[in-house]
């Protein structure tokens, strides 16, 4: 019987002390449960989006091309990313740490030049008078909704920066395994899964046509 | 017959000295405590502020002595205003499902016999576990300090309707700074919960002990197991709602307020949001709360009932099957909160349906309880009885249920005493019961002592029928028309049933009183009660297999290994009816193993 199918057999004994039913370390167990609780609260936030967002007849659509081309930019870099993470993680699982810290330090920059571009992005509509309460476009949620969401993403993002140095910098002190990474890989790359939703309903759905 | 055990794991070494030990201590079982003892002081608050309403409605002109030095605007002469009495309320709601029907039959008791009853030495994340409870007493702290702010807590009600809750202090006192503090206590609350939840999860599928398999756990741990998955994902939802709500407040956004809405006389500046946006967002939260206040209560209730049973339920599966079920159906039902709340009416049909529906894993776990007890010799204690009283509110209740699924009865029910009573009954006094049955059965291993039975009873019976005399009537009010959160009926038609309101404040001050015993008893029995045996209830789970109060590490160093299913009863073994389950002795057993 292979380990997928004793996992799901509930009436069998654990055969040893602390093996998990899903062969899952405890840590990339609760990294799973974090992402699941937070994809609910991502949920809640885009819901939340959609239904104001129909019911308010007069929902701005300002976007033009150089928005556009800023969200793709930043997506491309987020999409980098979690190449550049996978393969520090793939480096980690084979014993390579200093190019594995590379990939990981990378990653990190990469995750620091998407904080920028956004924030960049933030400042200019700020200064065209978009705020949380009001904008110069129609509806006042509009400015709501766009900053709430993206600053939850934004503070995943910068949380997850910190999440890689400290991490990275334990790992080369020998503390943290290719584990370690690896959960830090799957909190990555959910940040980067998030970002694929918050594209098309936060930015490509306010194009002005 | 020990000599299999392999030995444990320690993350963490015994703590030295009383902040390690008593105030942040990583250990499950202290945490536990912890959380049980806020539960009590909540719960206190709770009581009394449900004493001040029930005096104030049956005796609308009473001066409460005292209560003018809680607020002096609030209650002039110590007659609470009609403002002041919705604050209280609100504060009742929000301690007592937060603070008291939460923590106590989940985080509280599953802390502590979580890891036990599965074989481990701890939680996985001790420190998560111990941020979780401080997390949550931070939450408790600001939730209270609403009482000292100007104008006192918020009015809207525990479950912070918008835009009341969302216009700041211009739609009543407290609606300012009390609703912001309301909404942050709520949304720090759901931190505490994320992190205990991810620790009661990753407990029972990863720590479990050898020969622990998932269907050889107590009910209770599948309890606890089911409400942390519902845990994880229904507050995750709360939060960024309160967030929201408190952005409303300090940012200048409209995400729960409409536009053009004029409140006492002023039009106000937000616009374009939407009130039915908050409810839906609450009650996606709201409603598996519920289910995180009961289900944990149904698993001890198990527990206990099969204890002194002395057998088994009619199924262990089906039992465990239809807790899951009510957790996934309880996603589902949410919008029956809404039945009158203006959305629309094809969207009540849709939410009925589930709502139909999950009265039948409600009434399924019923009827194993009730088919189980049927020719049981049931040993009569505090435990068994509270047990009982919790399977016969939690019908009492639950009967009521099926009128308020029907979205044309709701809306005449809604805004009436009945639901208040409904939900009473289910949701609180069950839940509570829940607790009292944990506490009388698991109090010996806690503290190595035995609480007073003979006091046990007399709490028991004073209890079962004040929370009858109590509740039973709020029907009765609900369907004479008798609405919700208003604070007096002096000069209309409800003047006849002043008569049963004053009669349900005799019902709620005897009944408060009464806790007293309670109390007593647990405080007495702490430091002065008998010496408890390991296993005064001769019980199989793992947790009576370990000295009281149990070593630090649970089992001394060492891992059990288990052979058998949790409830082996009414058999023929050498300690008597019952084996272990960590006992390696063939049994012949009369019920098939499961």
């Amino acid at each position: 019987m292979s380990q997928s199918d004793a996992a799901f057999d509930l009436h069998a004994p654990a055969v040893h002390a602390r093996s998990s039913p899903f062969g899952i370390p405890t840590k990339k167990l609760a990294m799973w449960l974090f992402i699941i609780a937070d994809a609910a609260t991502f949920a809640g936030c885009l819901v939340a989006y959609g239904f104001l967002r129909n019911g308010t007849p007069n929902w701005p659509t300002p976007f033009k091309t150089p928005t556009v081309v800023n969200a793709g930019v930043m997506t491309f870099v987020l999409i980098t990313s979690s190449l550049t993470i996978l393969l520090g993680v793939r480096d980690a699982k084979l014993a390579r740490k200093s190019q594995s810290l590379r990939w990981i330090n990378i990653t990190a920059v990469l995750g620091i030049i998407f904080a920028i571009l956004h924030i960049r992005e933030w400042f200019g509509m700020i200064s065209e008078g978009v705020t949380l309460a009001h904008n110069p476009w129609g509806s006042a949620l509009f400015g709501s909704a766009f900053f709430s969401i993206t600053g939850l993403h934004l503070t995943h993002v910068a949380g997850g920066v910190v999440a890689l140095l400290a991490v990275g910098w334990r790992y080369r002190g020998g503390r943290y395994n290719s584990d370690d990474i690896e959960i830090l890989g799957l909190y990555w790359h959910f940040v980067d899964l998030v970002w694929m939703f918050v594209v098309p309903f936060v930015y490509l759905m306010n194009v002005a046509h | 017959m020990h000599d299999m055990h392999v030995p444990a794991v320690h993350h963490h070494a015994p703590p030295q000295g009383f902040i390690r030990k008593h105030v942040f201590s990583l250990d499950h079982k202290v945490i536990g405590e912890q959380y049980y003892g806020l539960a009590l002081l909540a719960v206190l608050i709770g009581m009394v502020l449900s004493w001040i309403m029930r005096l104030h409605l049956g005796w609308p002109t009473l001066s409460i002595p005292g209560l003018q030095l809680l607020s002096k605007n609030g209650a002039p002469g110590g007659i609470p205003t009609p403002e002041y009495y919705l604050q209280l309320m609100t504060m009742h709601g929000t301690f007592m499902v937060f603070f008291v029907l939460t923590t106590a039959p989940f985080a509280g008791f599953g802390n502590y016999f979580l890891p036990i009853q599965v074989g481990a030495e701890d939680m996985p994340f001790p420190h998560f576990n111990m941020m979780s409870f401080w997390v949550t007493f931070v939450a408790f702290v600001v939730a209270l300090a609403a009482f000292f702010v100007p104008d006192g807590p918020p009015l809207s009600g525990w479950t912070g309707y918008a835009p009341l809750s969302a216009l700041g202090a211009v739609a009543g006192p407290g609606q300012g700074l009390g609703q912001v503090l309301w909404a942050a206590s709520l949304a720090i609350f759901c931190v505490g919960q994320l992190l205990g939840s991810l620790n009661f999860i990753s407990t029972t599928l990863d720590m479990r002990c050898k020969g622990m398999s998932m269907m050889r756990l107590p009910l209770t741990v599948w309890a606890w197991f089911i409400t942390s998955a519902m845990g994880l994902t229904a507050f995750a939802v709360l939060m960024p709602a309160c967030i929201l709500l408190i952005l409303d407040h300090v940012a200048g956004t409209s995400f729960f307020v409409a536009s053009n809405l004029v409140v006492n006389d002023q039009l106000q500046p937000h616009s374009g949001g939407s009130t039915l946006l908050w409810q839906h967002l609450f009650w996606f939260f709201g409603h598996p709360e519920v289910y995180v206040a009961i289900v944990p209560g149904m698993g001890v209730v198990s527990h206990v009932l099969i204890t002194n049973m002395r057998r088994p339920m009619l199924s262990h599966r089906v039992l465990i099957y239809s807790m899951a079920a009510l957790a996934f159906l309880s996603y589902m039902v949410y919008g029956h909160h809404m039945f009158v709340s203006g959305m629309n009416p094809f969207s009540s049909i849709v939410f009925s349906f589930p709502t139909l529906a999950i009265t039948i894993p409600s009434t399924i776990i019923v009827l194993i309880w009730i088919g189980s007890l049927y020719g049981a010799k049931l040993r009569i204690n505090s435990a068994s009885l509270f047990a009982l009283g919790f399977i016969s509110l939690f019908v009492s209740g639950g009967v009521s249920g099926f009128f308020l699924a029907q979205p044309s009865l709701d809306i005449l029910l809604h805004a009436t005493y009945f639901v208040v009573g409904h939900f009473h009954f289910t949701m609180a006094i069950a839940a509570i019961f829940g607790i009292f049955a944990g506490t009388y059965f698991w109090f010996s291993k806690v503290t190595g002592r035995m609480m007073n039975e003979t006091l046990g009873k007399i709490h028991f019976w004073f209890t079962f029928v004040g929370a009858y005399s109590i509740f039973m009537p709020f029907h009765y009010l609900g369907i004479a028309g008798n609405v919700r959160r208003y604070q007096a009926f002096v000069d209309d038609y409800l003047q006849p049933l002043l008569g049963v309101h004053k009669f349900i404040t005799v019902a709620a001050l005897v009944t408060g009183a009464a806790q007293l015993i309670f109390l007593y008893n647990l405080i007495y029995s702490r430091f002065r009660g008998p010496k408890a045996p390991q296993n005064p209830w001769e019980a199989t789970s793992l947790e009576w297999t370990i000295p009281s109060p149990p070593p630090f590490d649970n089992f001394g160093g060492k891992l059990p290994v288990v052979y058998h299913d949790p409830y082996q009863y009414g058999i023929e073994a050498s300690s008597g009816d019952y084996v272990m389950q960590d006992s390696p002795e063939q049994v012949q057993t009369v019920h098939d193993e499961k």
